[in-house]
């Protein structure tokens, strides 16, 4: 097909480069400098979607960001399929292939466009009102449904190959759009030495000026000149960072800036190498919005069919990209800046038929139009429109006195149709900024007032439109950011530009006949809410424009109501006899335009996602073939399999080695912090709730942490390595918060305290010994250290030499065997561990895992705080009260215990649980119940929090809480599963070696 | 995302910084004292404020630091950053400092 509607001449888009595009698969021609849409207009192709909810043909209704309609898929491959672009903003290059979405089976013929028949039956509140019953037919036939027939576009199915990159930047002065007030703005600003970047959303600096016939001509006398000087200053000048294709989308607190930089999307062949998009971060000392404004739509029957098009759009896609939208053009507006478009297209060879909702519109303009051959229709509204796949006809109807629509009405044919209810300025991003907005009557606009940030608004986004003092705005703004960003201005500094009145009528809806609502008057188009939907959500009692909103859904498309909002406002006002600045507006969301998943993540993606944790072991294990769990961020061997053993027989013959001979555990990832000091006896006092006065150097003690709410939040064992310096461990998931307690209670509370905390968790390397053989392995690598029972007994700790490594013994046990923990510089740990390993293989020495560390501990009853515990669980609950130093007068969370509720004997408490049948392994976080035959839902009064099958003991065990637990010895509970209750005995939570003779071996 | 001052280490951004909550709020020096109802208004009563809030940051990722910040929660806008154990700056000193 020919560009038919291509101008001869003009325009911005490079007639000597063809440029070849497919549109559902149809082969097409534009020019290098067209987007999709501009070329899709010069081919005559004007349906381009179906819409939401009716499936209705639309077309291109602007020219910009603000889009509703025009919304397709950009397809590269596979995995490059990119859903719910604007094509007003799809830069085309060669080969581009676009699809349109929302149809099925064709654009052309849609079988769910019977939607549009059925409207009368899917009112606004649709989906709340009929889908409500039953609740499974929703999950599994409505919405899937509703899912297949709606939804905006196609997710790609692979993994996205493109790379996206982050970037942070500070500036003096942010300017946000280079229309004319931006350029202005970045100019003066930069003329005083600041520091200034200036974004916009489209390929070429120039903004509502590159709409122009003779772009910078309207800015005055050497207007042109200004206008190519500006530009070749602001590029030219290295302190001034210019980003095209840049979308200002969020503005978050403290003028930080959120820019999505779109790299290569316009490219045919895009670099891979390249990231496809940079999302940057930008601090700014002053931020000059000059974002412009968006042309409302009118609201009357008809109003969305193909070749509807706002006003402003027709001339941008006639002047810059010299498209002619239509032939047979009618102009319907309530505002004087339309007529410009209607003397371009009169100009370029289109017939044009003025219609002006307004009484006398005596304007320069109107009397220029009349003055060039045109038919004005002054008082006159629109009562629909003809034309199935696009624009074919629109009907007129003459207002009376009143504005009632009671006279003569009129057909006029046309192919196209412009519209225009003025310009609502672009507040987005001052609203986020949490500025306040307040409501011009001459204007009928909202117009940015007060925000708390470092922030100006300049030119039409504040209610500025003439060109000269758009351009005299933007220097203003410029210059006062400079100056209160801190630097000198040395010129003299203009005031802001009085806000001028538009001349636009209120917006809302056209009058229609009867004084009756139109039936098809489209407000959001993207969402396909009408004026009707607006005024039944009204009269169904929704009084907040938030609730409306969300009732009838206007405003909550991909758009975000960038052209409905004001309509959509102005006709719940006049319902609900209120002024629009009364009901107030909805909330500007960001991102400004939808910002892609990418860009977001960044280079957090895949192995970069989360940082990973190896301890020094961590590879010795790999090659072992050990298989590894997360715990937190760190990586730790869960169990490490023979001969492609199951989990289920590496555990048995792990257990089995350390019962009976040594094992060999990596204990590395311990939280550890060294606390020293003067006062880190009295430090640990205050805080843990042991007694640590008494305790000798060279011992350990097992310590319990609260919080001062009175629950446990940690425990470890502590060593006393000298009079002022303790060694403390905690859980591995721990550490940071632990450590972050610390710091809290010395540096708010006890400032006065000396005391030293260092995090050591990466400096030590732990290696747990455990099992009879133990001491006979150790023998052979130490020296200077008396293993003996008598010299170092359970919980003693001593330094020494292992392999000549200096390290910290501490015979610990967290298995309940003779056990010893060597921590060495993590330098060392592999090394050591090696050394260890090597000398016990006569022992039978067996790596173990977290797997058979957690059956080991069972078995003794030792708890895992955040497994056994919960954040809701004292120590009496947890039977562990014999740790808490009984003299003391105080510690953390003390106070909290001598609460009644906190020793009620009712409370939940840890025992075990010893199924009847002992091969039944009960699942962890079941719940426990008192009756044989309780059937949901009844009261539990506790769960399972450990559980396991113990190859020692040959039969399976649990840990759990259960509500007064230890009067019930010997009594018989019930677990609920599927298959049945399962009868459970209680018992002591210490299966194995109750006396413990063996740890003290 | 938040600019904060850190009265030890100047502005840096809310990334490397940790809310500890509203501040001036004292540990009883005798909690053994305490009632019950004093001991959970310590734990758990805190002010829901709209406008100038007092309330606690530590500069986990730089100096380690806690320190107590003066915060518009209407606005997001710092007012003062100071050091533990100094008072909050007085309205006159504000006014003060911002004139
Ligand atoms: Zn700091």
């Amino acid at each position: 097909m020919s560009q038919g509607l291509r101008t001869a001449s003009g325009g911005r888009i490079n007639r000597a480069r063809p440029v070849r595009f497919t549109f559902d698969g149809r082969e097409l021609r534009g020019f290098e400098g067209d987007t999709l849409a501009s070329a899709l207009l010069a081919n005559g192709v004007h349906l381009v979607g179906r819409s939401f909810k009716y499936h209705r043909p639309r077309g291109v209704l602007t020219a910009g960001s603000e889009e509703p309609n025009a919304v397709v898929a950009v397809r590269r491959d596979a995995a490059r399929v990119t859903p719910n672009l604007r094509a007003t903003e799809v830069e085309l290059y060669e080969g581009l292939e676009a699809h349109s979405q929302n149809r099925w089976p064709s654009l052309e013929l849609d079988a769910g466009a019977i939607n549009g028949l059925l409207s009368p039956f899917i009112p606004a509140g649709f989906y709340y009102k009929t889908f409500m019953w039953p609740r499974r037919a929703w999950q599994r036939l409505y919405e899937p449904r509703i899912r297949a027939a709606a939804g905006l576009g196609l997710a790609p199915e692979h993994p996205d190959p493109d790379s996206y990159s982050n970037r942070f930047a500070h500036c003096d002065v942010l300017v946000v759009g280079a229309g004319p007030a931006g350029l202005a703005a970045a100019q003066s600003a930069a003329a005083s030495g600041a520091r200034v970047m200036l974004c916009d959303e489209q390929p070429e600096l120039g903004g509502s000026l590159l709409g122009e016939a003779d772009p910078g001509a309207s800015l005055g006398e050497s207007g042109r000149e200004w206008l190519a000087g500006t530009i070749r200053g602001l590029l030219a000048n290295p302190r001034v960072t210019v980003l095209t294709r840049t979308t200002a989308f969020g503005y978050f607190p403290h003028n930080l800036i959120g820019l999505e930089q779109r790299l290569s999307d316009h490219l045919a062949q895009p670099d891979l190498k390249q990231p496809r998009e940079r999302q940057w971060q930008v601090r700014a000392r002053q931020v000059v919005l000059a974002t412009g404004a968006i042309e409302r739509p009118l609201v009357f029957p008809g109003n969305d069919r193909p070749g509807v098009m706002l006003a402003g759009a027709v001339r941008t896609y006639l002047n810059r990209y010299g498209v002619l939208a239509g032939e047979r053009a009618v102009l319907i507006t309530t505002h004087d800046e339309a007529y410009r478009s209607a003397l371009d297209l009169r100009r370029a060879g289109a017939t044009v038929t003025i219609v002006d909702a307004r009484d006398g519109a005596s304007s320069e303009l109107a009397e220029a139009a009349r003055r060039e051959g045109l038919t004005v229709h002054t008082a006159t509204t629109v009562i629909g429109t003809r034309g199935r796949l696009r624009v074919k006809s629109v009907q007129i109807q003459k207002l009376d006195a009143h504005g009632q629509a009671r006279g003569a009405t009129e057909r006029i044919d046309c192919d196209l149709v412009l519209m225009s209810g003025g310009y609502t300025p672009s507040v987005h991003l001052f609203s986020q900024s949490r500025g306040k907005l307040a409501w011009s009557e001459g204007l009928q606009a909202f117009l940015p007032a007060e925000s708390p940030e470092r922030v100006r608004c300049a030119g039409a986004c504040r209610g500025v439109f003439s060109a000269a003092a758009v351009r005299s705005d933007g220097e203003s703004a410029g210059a006062q950011a400079a100056r209160d960003s801190g630097l000198t201005v040395n010129t003299v500094i203009g005031e802001p530009q009085p806000v001028q009145s538009s001349g636009a009528a209120a917006p809302g809806d056209l009058p229609q006949p009867g004084g009756e609502p139109a039936a098809k008057a489209f407000v959001d188009w993207q969402n396909d809410v009408t004026s009707r939907d607006l005024l039944l959500a009204a009269r169904e009692g929704f009084r907040s424009i938030e609730h409306v909103k969300r009732y009838t859904t206007t405003g909550m498309a991909t758009d975000q109501g960038k052209t409905s909002n004001l309509n959509a406002l102005a006709i719940v006002a006049r319902q609900l006899g209120k002024s629009i600045p009364e009901v107030g507006l909805t909330t500007f969301r960001m991102p400004y335009t939808p910002v892609t998943f990418g860009s977001f993540a960044g280079y957090s993606r895949g192995e970069l996602f989360d940082p990973i944790r190896t301890t020094p072991i961590h590879d010795w294990a790999a090659r072992q073939g050990a298989v590894f769990e997360d715990v937190g961020l760190w990586k730790r061997a869960r169990y490490f399999p023979r001969n492609g053993e199951s989990l289920h027989a590496a555990v048995a013959r792990e257990c089995q080695a350390v019962r009976s001979g040594c094992g060999l555990f990596d204990a590395s990832t311990l939280g550890k912090i060294e606390v020293v000091g003067k006062d880190a006896v009295t430090f640990m006092e205050r805080l843990y709730v042991n007694g640590w006065t008494n305790l000798a150097v060279g011992r350990c003690r097992y310590g319990i942490l609260l919080r001062d709410d009175g629950f446990i939040y940690d425990d470890g064992v502590v060593a006393r390595i000298a009079e002022d310096r303790f060694h403390v461990t905690t859980t591995t998931g721990g550490a940071a918060r632990v450590l972050a307690m610390m710091e809290d209670y010395l540096q708010t509370e006890w400032p006065d305290l000396s005391v030293w905390l260092s995090s050591t968790s990466e400096q030590w390397s732990v290696i747990a010994l455990q099992g009879p053989r133990a001491r006979q392995v150790l023998e052979a690598l130490v020296q200077d250290v008396d293993l003996s029972a008598a010299a170092l007994p359970h919980m003693g700790a001593a330094t020494g030499r292992i392999c000549g490594i200096p390290m910290r013994l501490f015979r610990v046990s967290f298995t309940g065997e003779l056990g010893f923990e060597i921590n060495v510089p993590a330098d060392y740990g592999l090394a050591v561990w090696e050394a260890i390993h090597a000398a016990g293989e006569p022992h039978g020495i067996t790596p173990y895992g977290t797997e058979t560390m957690h059956v080991l501990r069972a078995e003794k009853g030792f708890v895992i705080v955040g497994q056994d515990t919960d954040g809701t669980v004292t120590p009496d609950d947890a039977g562990l009260t014999w740790a808490i130093g009984k003299q003391k007068p105080d510690f953390v969370g003390k106070r909290a215990l001598e609460r009644p509720a906190m020793h009620s004997p009712e409370r939940k408490q840890l025992v075990g649980l010893l199924t009847a049948q002992p091969h039944v392994v009960l699942t962890e976080g079941a719940q426990i119940v008192l009756d044989a035959r309780a059937t949901p839902p009844t009261l539990p009064i506790g769960h399972v929090t450990s559980s396991y099958y113990s190859a020692t003991l040959g039969r399976s065990i649990a840990l759990a809480l259960v509500r007064a637990g230890r009067s019930r010895m010997g009594q018989t509970l019930y677990v609920p599963m599927p298959g049945g209750n399962l009868a459970v005995q209680v018992t002591s939570p210490v299966f194995y070696d109750p006396k413990g003779s063996r740890l003290n071996a | 995302m938040l600019l904060i001052n850190c009265p030890y280490c100047g502005e840096r951004p809310e990334l490397e910084f940790v809310h500890g909550g509203q501040a001036h709020i004292a540990r009883p020096a005798n909690p053994a004292e305490c009632s019950d109802q004093q001991w959970a208004d310590f734990l758990y009563r805190r002010d829901n404020i709209k406008g100038l809030h007092a309330e606690r940051w530590r500069h986990t990722h730089g100096c380690g630091r806690f320190f107590n910040a003066l915060r518009d929660t209407t606005s997001d806008l710092f007012l003062a950053t100071y050091k533990v154990g100094e008072q909050p700056p007085t309205q006159a000193q504000l006014k003060g400092a911002t004139a």
